[in-house]
């Protein structure tokens, strides 16, 4: 990002900032459904970019990712619905709910910072059910998160009359979202380049290549990586709470393991620690379900005269085999990052 | 009834159960220091092969046994199959990609495994048939039932049989060699693949048992259910001590002890109105009128436990209780 840009490449810039803006309206011609479909794929982009803070550049695998998305559409949620009787505006809920789940992050990284990295994954990965099991349950003896039947009727983005729910001549609701979600993407990406070319983007990349060089070169790992827990999880935190509005409801059943894994599964098939990789990825497997949606059904039925494997089911099998396959041949990914690549090429021993 | 005894027997069988699952872990962790991230789904798949069989023959004239018998002997060997399968298609290749790898492989073969159960015995659980009477015996004012018995004891007698196989025969030797040092094992004649891929099989051959136990305790199998055992067998074996073959058993027991304890009684310590000063004109007084309660966190709270004492024991002493502290891998 530093340095003077060609022409070539301004040229280049403008025509996807181009693309990017016309791209709802052409998608609209499809259905609306298409643009709300987009607004998933940016949100899950959100989310890849997210853990790739953790999982990419710091090298910490987190399985639980999905428990500060979570936190980030609770927060909203009560925030903003009839359930608290509260109707915040969502500029001030969405960094409420990013420091929330940034401090989420934070108080889970804690006691797991000893960890090394297999640990790590399993008390994330039990982290995320945790929360999973306390919105599920913490409807009684006070009712706060409603427990299984979730939070309905949850606010839209709202500036003075201006809603973002409601259609306003050729913008449809969708259309206003994807223009605010592309507005965050934007400021994230901004913040995910400069993180890395940062000294502590040096300094994750140096605590995931070797944290005991790194401590001796005078990094503060414990800060460092504690940062990277908080930060990747605020941006999960973020994510959710646009969720909560776009959606207008949550419950915990959102809120799984195989979203993790989905996640997760974004970021590795991509390229950890590559931004751009990791778009890709995400924009890659969240379209997919749709793609099968449309190609697996018909097929299915020509073929057999009926269906024989749920797309749903399908799909998760692709992210299963889509996991495996890429360590086998790729392990760093379908779009590495070149320091990356080095390490995971070196032999373990 | 004497609740905590009660507590205490159910406790010993699912902690019984999570001891034979948490072995799987730590065999292979003990050697390839790998997460078989994916050994809660062999154990699910050894309770549905069993209980497919089962359901298959209950309603043919064959004797309840040797029905029981024939779903095990169907389970044990698929699942074995499974587990070489696992260990030679997925782990092997990436034995020296960084370790990131395999845990993620481990992950995406778990997901497979599942949603393959999903596409062959479907959504819903397959019920475990009423092939013989569970009788129920009275101890010292609590129940154990004849399910429970031989869980516990079938439970003991495989830990035992481990236990000789690992500590006094020749093979076990060259286990415990390997997960010593894989390289020098490999220079006094130790064959390392054939061990590795004996503690997939073994771990995967104690996980079908242990699947068909806890799947007749409950009575039922389902396809999502080796998740969480899993995770708490997982659990189990840290507590123990990952790697360590006794650390598994008494971390399994310990667990399930644990879980069922507190399950028992957390809904009446985190009851406000039993608090004493709370009640009685105390700062809860209207709201425990007549004796009412307050439960703060009742017994659907049971799966926080595992995870609440698995963090606990890495933060506290990260090698388990019999575990050796290893040091940092350079």
């Amino acid at each position: 990002m530093t340095g003077a840009w060609s022409t070539k490449e301004k040229i280049g810039l403008a025509c996807v900032a181009l693309a990017l803006i016309a791209l709802p309206f052409v998608l609209a011609m499809a259905g609306t459904a298409w643009v709300r479909i987009t607004n998933f794929a940016v949100l899950f982009i959100l989310l890849s970019l997210g853990l790739n803070i953790v999982v990419g550049f710091a090298g910490l695998l987190d399985l639980g990712y999905v428990a500060f998305f979570a936190v980030g559409a609770y927060v909203y949620a009560l925030l903003a619905s009839p359930h608290f009787g509260l109707h915040l505006p969502f500029w001030l809920i969405l960094p409420i709910g990013a420091a929330v789940a940034g401090l989420a992050g934070a108080v889970l990284g804690a006691p797991t910072l000893r960890l090394r990295g297999d640990y790590l994954a399993i008390v994330t990965l039990g982290f995320g059910e945790i929360v999973r099991i306390f919105m599920n349950n913490l409807s009684a003896p006070v009712n706060i998160t409603n427990g299984p039947k979730g939070i309905n009727l949850i606010d839209p983005f709202r500036i003075g009359d201006f809603s973002f729910s409601a259609n306003s001549g050729a913008l449809s609701g969708p259309i206003k979202y994807y223009y605010f979600l592309l507005l965050v993407l934007l400021a994230v990406i901004v913040i995910n380049r400069r993180l890395q070319d940062s000294r502590i983007g040096r300094a994750w990349v140096a605590i995931r290549e070797d944290e005991i060089a790194a401590k001796a070169a005078g990094i503060n790992t414990r800060n460092i990586k504690l940062l990277a827990f908080a930060m990747g999880a605020s941006f999960g935190g973020i994510a959710g709470g646009m969720f909560a509005a776009i959606q207008g409801f949550v419950s915990p059943e959102s809120f799984i393991l195989n979203e993790s894994i989905m996640i997760l599964a974004m970021v590795v098939l991509g390229g950890m620690g590559n931004i751009w990789g990791v778009i890709a990825g995400a924009v890659l497997l969240s379209f997919m379900p749709e793609l099968l949606r449309y190609t697996v059904e018909p097929a299915q039925k020509a073929l057999f005269g009926r269906m024989l494997v749920d797309p749903e089911v399908l799909r998760m099998l692709i992210f299963g085999l889509a996991l495996v396959l890429t360590m086998r041949f790729r392990p760093a990914g379908l779009w590495p990052e070149t320091r990356h690549r080095r390490e995971l090429d070196a032999d373990r021993k | 009834m004497d609740i905590l005894l009660q507590q205490i027997i159910n406790g010993l069988t699912t902690g019984s159960v999570y001891a034979v699952v948490a072995l799987g872990y730590t065999m292979v962790y003990g050697v390839i220091q790998l997460i078989n991230f994916a050994h809660g789904e062999v154990v699910m798949i050894g309770a549905m092969v069993a209980f497919a069989v089962i359901a298959a023959l209950a309603g043919s004239a064959l004797p309840p046994a040797v029905i029981l018998l024939a779903g095990v002997l169907a389970a044990v060997p698929a699942c074995m199959l499974l587990g070489y399968g696992l260990e030679r298609i997925a782990y092997r290749p990436l034995r020296h990609a960084p370790r990131l790898a395999p845990l993620i492989t481990a992950i995406g073969m778990s997901i497979i495994l599942q949603h393959l159960a999903l596409l062959i015995w479907g959504r819903n659980p397959i019920a475990f048939p009423q092939l013989i009477d569970n009788p129920s015996f009275a101890i010292g004012g609590a129940a154990i039932s004849g399910v429970q018995i031989t869980i516990i004891l079938l439970s003991m007698v495989m830990m035992a049989g481990l236990s000789w196989f690992v500590y006094r025969t020749r093979f076990g030797i060259a286990i415990r060699a390997t997960a010593e040092n894989v390289h020098i094992a490999g220079l006094m004649g130790v064959n390392a693949d054939r061990v590795i891929a004996a503690t997939f099989v073994i771990g995967a051959a104690l996980g079908a048992m242990a699947g068909v136990m806890v799947g007749t305790y409950y009575g039922i199998a389902h396809y999502t259910m080796g998740f969480i055992l899993g995770l708490k067998a997982f659990s189990a074996a840290v507590l123990g001590g990952i790697g360590n073959i006794p650390g598994a058993m008494v971390g399994g027991l310990l667990l399930g002890l644990v879980e069922a304890l507190g399950t028992g009684y957390i809904g009446e310590y985190t009851d406000l109105c039993r608090w004493p000063g709370a009640a009685d004109g105390g700062w809860m007084g209207e709201r425990c009128a007549d004796g009412a309660h307050f439960v703060l966190f009742g017994s659907n709270y049971q799966d926080v436990f595992a995870f609440l004492m698995l963090i606990l024991v890495l933060v506290l002493r990260p090698s388990g209780l019999l575990g050796e502290r290893v040091s940092e891998r350079a």
